[in-house]
């Protein structure tokens, strides 16, 4: 039981104080409502390219790293299609330095231009090192735009292609900032050793005087059900022939996402999970498999992916996998089966746990979801599944039309 | 009153702080192993982890330490490989084991409450494993096509050729993987290594967690009569047979639109007493996010996602490393701004703001590390097997705290010096 206060700045800024005190550390956790599924199509990688400028000073402040170090802390942030998240942790006296810093980068950033024309290429590097100059490294930029024909999950994070990144300009970084980084937009979460009062004192200190903003109220085109399944053959300069499928499957807080979960558990969660086990141990056809999905908060992909042995063919390698997932369309999961992806299940939420820096991190996360609280309920929600809601969504999902599929030819 | 944004909040030097390390509890088993145990934490959450003396540094044939590591998940006389994953899944746990250089692990993460259903299954793993042909089979082609991606990695190669230039290609340091080397593995080697390096070899338990009443008995029950303990590591030499050309370029993929750079020169263990200082001189080279070529080179110049330099955590021999991925057209002028940092290092003596803020940082950095029951045991398991104590530990962190710049100054002049650096570009 994770416990929390939680109280709304006249301005919206909603703040939750997680109080620790087996720790000297506090975590100052902020969370902005805008992700990559946000973006303009013609600017893609933009709220990521973003994150990086929210480093290159802010309005009174010009560095924001130099006096974080200073106070003994130390920070990062991340961007997803879904949202971004920045997190600094320094000792508990020194918070004030992170509100300081925090609140004056939600004020208003420098807008600096050498900032932003360094960032660009530290961004284009960021793409080069992870997605160009790495085997397979395009897989995942052909996979979204073959199984999203409308919703913004269609181009990656990091933005659908260099140029995107490459023409960013200060107004277009002016505009997006003033619309999303508002304090209406924004949750706060601090937590470690703090005391809720001082957290209320030095909210209302150091964010109450930012300018409310306009909610940003998010209308993005649901993708349509699919009705076909969609096939691309592609070839590259890599040493091994690669598959991967994908599904459509349930928005964060449906049902169908939980029961999804422990699919891919069941399929692919360790080492007797039955892809492995069918797949790489007994019929020898693929080298390494994993099943998984990203928790993105709308309908997302659960999807296998896997690189092929030497000499087995890509239709082959499907067929087997149809085998796996006939089965588990067919045959209802055992008792010890489900009990054993609900205990693995109970295991990573506890390990998540421990750190008070995760800790804050999934308290904004759920309350972006609707609800703090619902951190608390999470484990339930799993334990309630049934082995019916196995078998029943699996029937859903896995079928034929709902599917997309790459074969992934090695030159 | 209209709040000014420009003063920053007083706030409390990190150098002041009084750090303190948990004092780890310690005990024996019947059979000698050492156990060191810290009770600590909110989550019923427990770590295990088993230090086998097995690492590459013992074995004679190459990658046999690391395979019989790796399989030994792979069978015993009473369960084959699906079952002890099942056993250890079943219950939410996380068996892990990992290959290093000196020594060999095998790590159990679970949640308190299932440990005794898990314990006997490790003993077992210690104890009975047979390595079995099929599974070994499976494991080579496997490794092989990992192998083959790998090495259409610029930062694998990178990664590899330099520790091969520092400490030569035969040194456990240097030394790595070939597909021939998986071809020529057979499994009698891996049984007989099992048996002398981990059924009958020297182990050391670590465990953190919450503590579970009674687990210093249970881990007595269950590995106080194994036949560890009875030999004394065998004492080898590794001769280090560094490479004689220092400045290499390769270009290992033509289309490659990145360059990983790996920077090194040889550098002395923990027990050096310029290791603690440097590690200061580090941080402020390339350690953190403040670091100068961080700040030259990514904040500045934008050759980079990220640079970074670094201590290698070795128990013999060490190097002070630096690593990026630069863009093709610019790994030169990155290199030649490394060594510049260098030479400016070197010339000027670090200002007293500049090295101020590192010491706080650094001082706030450890005091995060001390929080946490797993981030504290992996304190402790690098001390004792580096045949240190907490006394080490209090010793770095007066030395983050008063090491001077002039001092930092000399240091630069003894190591920094672009003639000692071994530099390499992939691409």
């Amino acid at each position: 039981m994770i416990l929390y206060n939680r109280f709304i700045l006249d301005n919206g800024l909603t703040v939750l104080v997680h109080e620790d005190n087996a720790t000297p550390m506090a975590v100052v956790n902020v969370l902005y409502d805008v992700g990559a599924r946000d973006e303009n199509p013609e600017k893609t990688g933009f709220a990521h390219l973003f994150e990086h400028l929210m480093f290159g000073g802010s309005i009174n402040i010009p560095d924001y790293d130099e006096p974080l170090q200073r106070a003994g802390g130390d920070n990062n942030a991340y961007t997803t299609n879904d949202l971004t998240n920045y997190y600094c942790q320094l000792p508990a006296q020194n918070i004030e330095t992170a509100f300081w810093l925090e609140s004056d980068r939600m004020l208003s950033l420098a807008f600096s231009e050498k900032s932003l024309a360094v960032q660009r290429k530290v961004v284009c590097e960021e793409f080069k090192e992870h997605y160009l100059n790495k085997p397979y490294g395009d897989i995942w930029h052909k996979m979204r735009e073959l199984a999203y024909k409308v919703h913004p999950y269609k181009w990656m994070t990091i933005g659908r292609e260099l140029s995107h990144v490459e023409n960013a300009r200060i107004d277009d970084v002016k505009a997006f900032f003033f619309k999303h980084y508002r304090p209406v937009n924004a949750i706060l979460v601090v937590a470690g050793n703090v005391k809720t009062d001082n957290i209320k004192r030095l909210a209302e200190k150091w964010f109450g005087p930012i300018p409310m903003g306009e909610k940003y109220i998010r209308n993005l085109p649901q993708e349509p059900v699919q009705q076909e399944a969609r096939k691309l053959s592609v070839e590259a300069a890599v040493p091994l022939d690669a598959f991967i499928k994908t599904w459509h499957m349930d928005a964060r807080l449906e049902k169908g996402y939980y029961v999804a979960d422990l699919i891919t558990e069941i399929l692919g969660g360790g080492g007797s999970s039955r892809l492995y086990q069918s797949l790489v141990k007994e019929q020898k056809l693929f080298s390494n498999l994993d099943c998984y999905h990203f928790g993105t908060m709308d309908a997302g992909l659960i999807t296998i992916e896997g690189k092929l042995v030497k000499g087995t063919s890509m239709e082959q390698a499907e067929s087997a996998i149809s085998a796996e997932l006939e089965k588990i369309q067919q045959t209802p999961i055992g008792e010890s089966e489900l009990i054993k992806v609900k205990n693995k299940t109970e295991s990573v939420i506890a390990f998540e746990d421990m750190s008070v820096m995760s800790r804050a991190n999934s308290l904004a996360m759920y309350e972006l979801m609707g609800d703090a609280a619902l951190m608390n309920t999470e484990l339930n929600k799993y334990r309630n599944i049934t082995t019916e809601d196995m078998t029943s969504y699996s029937q859903q999902i896995f079928r034929e039309s709902n599917s997309n599929t790459i074969y992934y030819h090695a030159r | 009153m209209t709040l000014n944004r420009t003063i920053p909040p007083t706030i409390t030097d990190a150098v002041s702080f009084d750090l303190q390390l948990r004092k780890c509890d310690q005990y024996q088993l019947d059979n000698g192993v050492p156990v060191y145990s810290l009770d600590a934490g909110t989550q019923e959450v427990l770590l295990v982890e088993w230090v086998f003396y097995a690492g590459n540094w013992y074995e004679q044939k190459n990658i046999v330490a690391a395979t019989t590591n790796f399989m030994l998940k792979n069978g015993t006389n009473t369960k084959n490989a699906f079952s002890i994953n099942e056993h250890f899944e079943f219950y939410g746990a996380y068996l892990n084991r990992s290959c290093y250089n000196e020594t060999a692990t095998i790590t159990l993460h679970c949640l308190s409450k299932h440990i005794n259903e898990l314990l006997p299954v490790v003993a077992e793993i210690i104890t009975e494993s047979i390595f079995p042909e099929e599974e070994l089979n499976t494991y080579r082609q496997n490794q092989k096509q990992r192998l083959e991606v790998n090495l259409k990695k610029c930062d694998f190669i990178a990664n590899r050729l330099i520790d091969e230039y520092v400490y030569g290609i035969q040194h456990p340091y240097g030394k790595y993987t070939s597909t021939l080397d998986y071809d020529h593995l057979n499994r009698e080697e891996l049984v007989a290594f099992y048996r002398q390096f981990y059924t009958e070899g020297n182990c050391t338990i670590f465990t953190a967690g919450k503590i579970p009443a009674g687990l210093s008995q249970q881990l007595n029950q269950v590995f106080g009569k194994l036949p560890l303990q009875k030999k004394t590591i065998p004492a080898i030499h590794h001769p280090v047979l560094p490479s004689a050309e220092k400045k290499i370029r390769i270009i290992n993929d033509a289309e490659g639109v990145q360059g990983a750079i790996r920077m090194a020169r040889p550098f002395p263990n923990r027990h050096h007493p310029d290791y603690s200082k440097v590690q200061i001189l580090n941080n402020l080279f390339g350690g953190f996010f403040g670091s100068r070529l961080m700040s030259n080179i990514r904040e500045d110049k934008g050759y980079t996602y990220g640079i970074h330099s670094y201590i290698q955590n070795h128990i013999h021999d060490s190097a002070w490393m630096i690593s990026t991925e630069a863009g093709r057209d610019v790994c030169e002028a990155t290199i030649e701004e490394v060594y510049k940092e260098m030479q400016i290092l070197c010339n000027d003596q670090i200002d007293e703001e500049e090295l101020s803020l590192v010491r706080n940082y650094m001082i706030g950095s450890v005091l995060g590390e001390l929080d946490g029951p797993f981030q504290l045991i992996s304190r402790w398991k690098n001390y004792v097997l580096n045949d240190v104590d907490e006394n080490y530990f209090y010793n770095s962190v007066n030395q983050i705290k008063t090491t001077g710049a002039e001092e930092l100054q000399e240091l630069a002049k003894k190591y920094l010096n672009p003639d000692s650096f071994y530099e390499l570009v992939v691409i």
